[in-house]
């Protein structure tokens, strides 16, 4: 059964507050080279069969929320 | 005039919700469970805050999904009013009835304070009524307000904001903002002007005992539609 994994991320022109919190403390820990962290989700989706648009359709309707969300996908399996 | 509650999974406002209509407002409420879809016999919506479906993929998500948001959407565009405070106007966004999205507080922390808040225009019926800065309280971490630049254009051009965070005596400033919203946005309005979507809870703040009535000049558009 083929799994298509979906990668959610606030787009880049927000403010992602929570990343920003774990490079601080990244940074706090020694890693001073950490500029900046995003936090984004995966998801993975295991399906009888992998049509595009229909994964496409997915992430827009549910998955990802277009105002403040980008979204990329692949098959891997 | 009745008001259907909505009740979803994880919705905690509810109660509150239904006693402040029925007994400070004055109006007929009763709960619809999630998986009804008709809204019949019914003048208007409201959707509590809570935390539907535990929050899972994004706040008020899985909930916009559900058979009576379909008809919620339905009942909105018939111009009848609709109101969602705290997950619920996450809910609303979330199913395209209001524009815009709301994402974790800048501080990463739950607010749970009183705020106060300046109506921004008065042609809707929800904020017909709020003439002065009211003080109502707010609980949640995901409040933050995002919208784009074009979409903010959009929100003032139409007058679709309607409430902003301000200080006591009304002024707009940061330090108001208190979870980093665009532009201090605390409540937002449809085009039309009947789906309202705010943070900060006017059902909490509907008799003396709860800490103030300020909720009142809101919620009471309620009692002044004619049905």
């Amino acid at each position: 059964m083929p799994t298509v994994r979906v990668s959610v991320t606030l787009k880049p022109s927000l403010l992602d507050s929570a990343g920003r919190t774990v490079a601080g403390s990244l940074q706090h820990l020694g890693y001073e080279e950490v500029q900046d962290a995003r936090i984004g989700k995966l998801i993975q989706l295991e399906v009888d069969s992998v049509e595009e648009s229909r994964i496409r359709e997915m992430c827009q309707k549910l998955l990802a929320n277009p105002v403040i969300e980008d979204f990329s996908f692949e098959v891997v399996g | 005039m009745k008001v259907a509650v909505l009740q979803f999974p994880g919705s905690n406002c509810d109660q509150d919700a239904l006693k402040s209509l029925r007994e400070d407002i004055g109006v007929g409420a009763e709960y619809v469970w999630h998986d009804e879809s008709s809204l019949a016999g019914f003048d208007a919506v409201f959707v509590p805050g809570g935390f539907t479906y535990g929050d899972y993929l994004r706040c008020g998500a899985i909930a916009s999904q559900s058979p009576i948001l379909q008809e919620t959407k339905r009942f909105a565009n018939e111009g009848r009013p609709v109101i969602g405070v705290c997950n619920g106007f996450q809910i609303l966004a979330e199913s395209g009835l209001l524009p815009g999205a709301l994402t974790r507080n800048i501080n990463q922390k739950f607010i749970c304070d009183d705020v106060f808040l300046r109506a921004e225009t008065r042609r809707s019926i929800w904020t017909s009524d709020v003439d002065k800065v009211v003080r109502i309280p707010i609980a949640h971490g995901e409040g933050r307000y995002i919208i784009d630049a074009d979409g903010l254009k959009v929100l003032e051009d139409n007058e679709q904001i309607a409430f902003r965070y301000v200080s006591a005596d009304g002024n707009l400033d940061d330090s108001a903002n208190v979870n980093g919203s665009v532009s201090n946005i605390a409540g937002v309005l449809n085009k039309q002007g009947n789906v309202l979507g705010m943070m900060p809870h006017p059902e909490r703040a509907t008799k003396e005992l709860l800490g103030g009535i300020d909720g009142l000049s809101i919620l009471k558009a309620l009692s002044l539609v004619k049905v």
